[in-house]
């Protein structure tokens, strides 16, 4: 019960309690003592902006989120160095693709947006006003439903079943 | 052990440099603003990536203590990269574009950026984008 009390946001006041202690790069008490300060002054104050802040129901898949994500991202890498390196200009099919999104919180959203920036020749440029779709401007894309038809079963089905 | 440990990290950083390079020549090579903007936020992750375990390499093995800022770096990265693409995007689809140039949402309302009871700042309506030069536009000759 204190400790809910001490912590209200178990996963904010982790990220600010590792973050300090990297941020210091060796381990000392002193510093074990400030990330502790941290970790329970910064979600107390800022409680009131986060009332309605959605729960990471599945914490592995999150995780496992990020793994699929940071191995995208290295793909990505390669397919975009593929198409500078060996495409010619001419050869290059940019196209704005709208992207329908189910996801009903706007933490989720956000986490799809910055997802499809960072994986394969995707940028996330706008959304609708009602923020149920999303516009993104892509690379190369010689078939934009299988783009659209990619992000919507490999990162949002996922964020869904984290978030929803 | 100590050799192996110098190759591979060697190995670490020209990749990097490599991916740095070829999202440098992108900024160049490709025509429009919104082409350019998947170079710089691409393929230059694995060059930051790469010189970084690098760097925890080299503090481990030659230093012999653990860094742990190269994590804090990537973190950091990873959340501001996508922030800045979308505000470049912002800003050209603001300068250089037309709520026509877009496809539609399909849901009725418009996009954020052209949405005039979500924007301060009221896209420039009269301005058609014509060719994109070498330099792109400055707002002189606009």
């Amino acid at each position: 019960m204190l400790l809910k009390r001490l912590f209200p946001h178990p996963l904010l006041s982790f990220l600010l309690f590792v973050t300090w202690m990297l941020l210091v790069n060796e381990f000392k008490r002193g510093s074990l003592v400030m990330a502790l300060i941290l970790a329970i002054v910064i979600p107390l104050l800022t409680a009131a902006y986060w009332q309605n802040r959605p729960k990471v129901k599945d914490v592995p898949a999150f995780a496992a989120y990020c793994l699929l994500v940071m191995w995208d991202v290295i793909v990505a890498n390669f397919q975009v160095a593929k198409i500078i390196l060996f495409m010619r200009n001419e050869d290059i099919k940019s196209a704005w693709i709208p992207v329908p999104i189910e996801l009903k919180t706007p933490e989720a959203s956000t986490l799809l947006a910055g997802t499809i920036t960072m994986t394969p020749g995707t940028v996330t440029a706008d959304m609708s006003a009602c923020g149920k779709v999303l516009l993104i401007h892509s690379l190369h894309a010689p078939d934009p439903d299988a783009i659209r038809d990619d992000i919507k079963s490999r990162y949002e089905a996922r964020l869904k079943r984290i978030f929803e | 052990m100590e050799q192996i440990a110098e190759i591979l990290i060697s190995v670490l950083l020209i990749v990097g440099g490599i991916f740095a390079v070829i999202g440098s020549y992108g900024l160049l090579k490709l025509r429009d603003t919104m082409q350019r903007l998947h170079a710089p936020t691409k393929a230059t992750t694995v060059g930051v990536g790469s010189a970084l375990i690098a760097s925890m390499a080299f503090f481990l093995i030659f230093e012999h203590h653990l860094s742990w800022h190269e994590l804090l770096i990537t973190l950091f990265l990873f959340l501001t990269a996508p922030i800045t693409a979308n505000f470049i995007a912002k800003a050209q689809m603001h300068r250089m574009m037309r709520a026509e140039d877009l496809p539609p949402t399909g849901v009725g309302t418009d996009w954020a950026t052209f949405d005039p009871e979500l924007t301060m700042v009221q896209p420039l309506t009269d301005y058609r984008p014509g060719p994109v030069s070498d330099e792109g536009a400055s707002p002189a000759e606009t």
